[in-house]
């Protein structure tokens, strides 16, 4: 027998959909926050001609490293849910002594200062770090590759996923998995089956949320892993560097990073809000 | 309920906060007795330490002078300067800026005096594994070199060290081209360059002479680059012609320029002024 799994997450009724029109004096008292947030983006979008932005997207350092960020981001990004997925799980329904060490643990990447991170990985993936010793017996070097930069943007990024995960897990009810156990599904189609297509709107959420970190990670990139372009310099690296001689290379990328980062966030949001009304 | 437990931390924090802030009012004196003389010293990053020790050695020879130092990158110096930052001594870390500071008008445009040079040397980690006992060696392939970048001027100054190098009979006319290869990282800054080092991450690394000292000498060994093909940073240092105590700012770069005040700042790595 085929187990179907029941279409809405919430049985007991939809979320309330909110159609009524809020009063402008909300907008007015939004307004300030809103400018403030606009305004610096806008002012970057239109610093430079779009003609100066083609000839500066032309440039090797330009390409190089849009290209390296684009790979290293996804990697990152496939690391995260891979490795993140059971973690968010065990956060969403174990119970279990010392939790709370487990959600701390979690969260101190997204506190800690990047550069705390670098320096940390430096010391365990480094030549002479407590893993890193040993891959070099293997004549194995992290440090300075691509590998690096991914190692590094999983780190910073990947807390951002499993709490969205975490969350979209917690909000599929474990009643209905116990339901679905008493029908005769195992573990593995429950979870495949039914809260994994539950939770999907949070997951994508979380992915787009990791991406976007991994996409924009500088400071524990340029400790970890090093500058060199094409091979570990990153938009966010180069646009650093270029800060302090090429503004306009700096600029060009910075608005390429924008744009990347807001389409992530926006098709994610957009897609996934359609799946979930359908 | 999540919420709920929230509440006390959040409570706990404002608590310190305030408790911070209040304190912090509690020390502070409402009418110092004394007023003495504060001397506002503009001084590059890298003079760190050794302006704090001169400093000190200054105020037991002139007391009532309180010396405050703002210490930062050059650029960033002399962009406060220009925008009339309050400020009697101005020390840059390169010419270039000293003239952008004479630009604005606030420092006369013979005021800036040299009073230390600085130069590059090679630093390698203690327990060097890749056999590097000449600077010839850095091109040999497989070496980890990691040099500060092209934008940041130590950067600058070890590619030119490397074309000097490159003209010298005695090293390979390819001696720039070969080291470049074993370039694995182009470091934001100069101490970055160094932190590799010491970690044992880099082979070698291009940093000057003042960085080198600066460190624990049991971490890193020193390979010299000699005069001929080594690049001289110069740092020039002016009293601002605003100073509303142009004697005591006049009297502070004396000092610098002074035996005393030279014996200081070569302990922590420079070259005597040229």
């Amino acid at each position: 027998m085929r187990w179907v799994a029941p279409t809405t997450a919430n049985p007991k009724g939809a979320e309330p959909v909110s159609t009524r029109r809020l009063p402008g004096t909300w907008w007015l008292l939004s307004a300030p926050l809103l400018l403030f947030l606009l305004l610096p983006i806008l002012a970057l979008l239109f610093y430079s001609s779009p003609a100066a932005l083609v000839e500066n997207l032309g440039k090797p350092v330009v390409r190089q490293a849009i290209s390296l960020s684009l790979r290293t981001s996804t990697w990152a990004t496939l690391a995260a849910i891979l490795l993140g997925t059971p973690v968010a799980y065990l956060i969403a329904r174990g119970r279990f002594r010392g939790k709370v060490l487990l959600d701390n643990l979690i969260d101190l990447p997204i506190v800690l200062p990047p550069a705390v991170s670098g320096i940390a990985l430096l010391l365990v993936f480094g030549r002479r770090g407590w893993v890193g010793t040993w891959l070099d017996g293997f004549g194995i070097q992290i440090t300075y590759s691509a590998a690096a930069v991914v190692i590094a943007q999983t780190f910073i990024a990947v807390s951002l996923y499993i709490r969205a995960a975490a969350i979209g897990f917690a909000a599929v009810e474990s009643e209905l998995e116990d339901a679905a156990a008493i029908d005769g599904a195992n573990q593995r189609q429950i979870f495949l089956r039914m809260t994994l297509p539950l939770s999907r709107r949070a997951l994508m959420t979380g992915v787009a949320l990791a991406w976007a970190r991994a996409l924009g990670e500088f400071g524990a990139t340029i400790i970890f892993a090093g500058n060199f372009p094409g091979r570990t310099q990153t938009m966010p690296l180069a646009i650093y560097l270029g800060f302090e001689l090429d503004l306009g290379i700096a600029v060009t990328l910075s608005v390429i990073l924008v744009t990347l980062s807001f389409l992530i966030l926006f098709f994610v949001r957009v897609l996934f809000q359609r799946g979930s009304e359908a | 309920m999540k919420l709920k437990g929230l509440a006390p931390h959040i409570v706990i924090l404002v608590l310190i906060f305030v408790g911070c802030w209040q304190g912090e009012r509690l020390n502070t004196p409402a009418t110092p007795t004394v007023e003495p003389v504060t001397l506002n010293v503009f001084a590059a990053a890298s003079l760190t330490d050794a302006f704090t020790e001169i400093s000190q050695a200054f105020t037991t020879k002139s007391p009532g002078v309180d010396v405050v130092f703002n210490f930062a990158g050059s650029n960033q110096l002399s962009a406060q300067i220009a925008n009339g930052a309050p400020a009697d001594v101005f020390a840059s870390a390169n010419q270039r800026q000293m003239d952008a500071a004479v630009a604005s008008g606030r420092i006369d445009p013979d005021a800036g005096k040299p009073f230390l040079t600085n130069r590059l040397v090679v630093t390698l980690p203690v327990e060097a594994s890749a056999g590097i006992y000449t600077l010839s060696d850095l091109a040999v392939p497989g070496t980890l070199i990691v040099l500060a970048a092209e934008e940041v001027p130590a950067g600058q100054y070890a590619l030119e060290f490397l074309e000097k190098a490159s003209q010298d009979p005695g090293f390979s006319p390819a001696f720039r081209d070969d080291v470049l290869k074993n370039v694995v990282s182009y470091e934001e800054n100069v101490r970055a360059v160094l932190n590799k080092v010491v970690l044992g991450e880099a082979d070698a690394g291009i940093v000057y002479t003042s960085d080198a000292a600066s460190v624990d000498q049991a971490t890193i060994e020193q390979l010299d680059i000699p005069e001929l093909l080594n690049v001289t940073a110069v740092y020039p240092i002016a009293p601002l012609n605003d100073s509303p105590q142009p004697d005591v700012a006049r009297a502070f770069v004396e000092y610098v320029l002074s035996p005393a005040g030279q014996a200081i700042l070569t302990r922590y790595g420079f070259g005597p002024k040229p």
